[in-house]
């Protein structure tokens, strides 16, 4: 199981690769990876800044992969997000998953992205035109969770 | 002592990233610290909107949550990651 709070960016196939090449026991691989897009609520996005907390972040990065791994019979967990400067284009997030069967990796890998949504530490701030703004929450990320629940 | 951290939109608009705060008596919970700051003044009343996330000790909980002399208390918009 990895956890990496990182600035630099990341090349999410060579993620993919590590997940697999520990065991050969692994039959899937399911991976979400989340980029920035140069538009949002209509707006230009020239770039975000992304802001987190320094030591709950990982805290809570590893407690949504414990939990994971308590609920579906998982061989591994990568969950990569980066902070900073971030421009259109580039990768934010990596969630990973392996497990023998497709369908634990795929209900773990949804489940992982969707916690990380709404209960880790990460703030995004946006630069468009018209100046920078934070990013507003959005219910449907609230919401999403309630089928894990 | 309580270890006031501030994220996000509530850091920039206080202009406060971190503060000591002086353990008072009359801290129960961190619904009891919340108000308390708020009560500082009008920009203060940012961290009084209903959306309000709170951390205790870096683990997210509820304002309900005791409050003990030395935590490390967060109060932050809701998150917006991944």
């Amino acid at each position: 199981m990895g956890i990496v709070v990182q600035n630099a960016s990341f090349d999410p196939g060579q993620m993919l690769n590590q997940l697999h090449a520990s065991q050969l026991g692994i039959g899937a691989v399911v991976s979400f990876v989340g980029y920035v897009r140069d538009f949002n609520e209509g707006r230009e996005v020239a770039g975000m800044l992304l802001e987190h907390y320094p030591g709950m972040t990982e805290k809570a990065l590893q407690a949504i992969t414990e939990e994971a791994a308590e609920r579906w019979p998982l061989l591994g967990i990568e969950v990569l997000h980066r902070v900073g400067h971030l421009a259109p284009g580039e990768p934010i997030v990596f969630v990973g998953v392996s497990s023998a069967h497709r369908q634990a990796a795929f209900d773990a890998c949804h489940f992982v992205i969707d916690y990380l949504k709404t209960r880790a530490p990460f703030w995004k701030k946006e630069n468009t035109p018209e100046g920078s703004a934070w990013v507003e929450a959005r219910e449907t990320d609230e919401s999403a969770l309630a089928r894990w629940q | 002592m309580i270890h006031l951290q501030l994220f996000a939109r509530y850091r920039e608009t206080l202009g406060v990233e971190h503060e000591q705060i002086p353990w008072r008596d009359d801290f129960r919970d961190l619904r009891s610290l919340r108000d308390a700051l708020v009560q500082r003044g009008a920009a203060w009343q940012v961290l009084d909107e209903t959306q309000l996330m709170c951390a205790r000790n870096q683990t997210m909980c509820s304002l309900d949550e005791t409050l003990e002399d030395g935590d490390e208390i967060a109060f932050f918009p809701p998150v917006t990651g991944g």
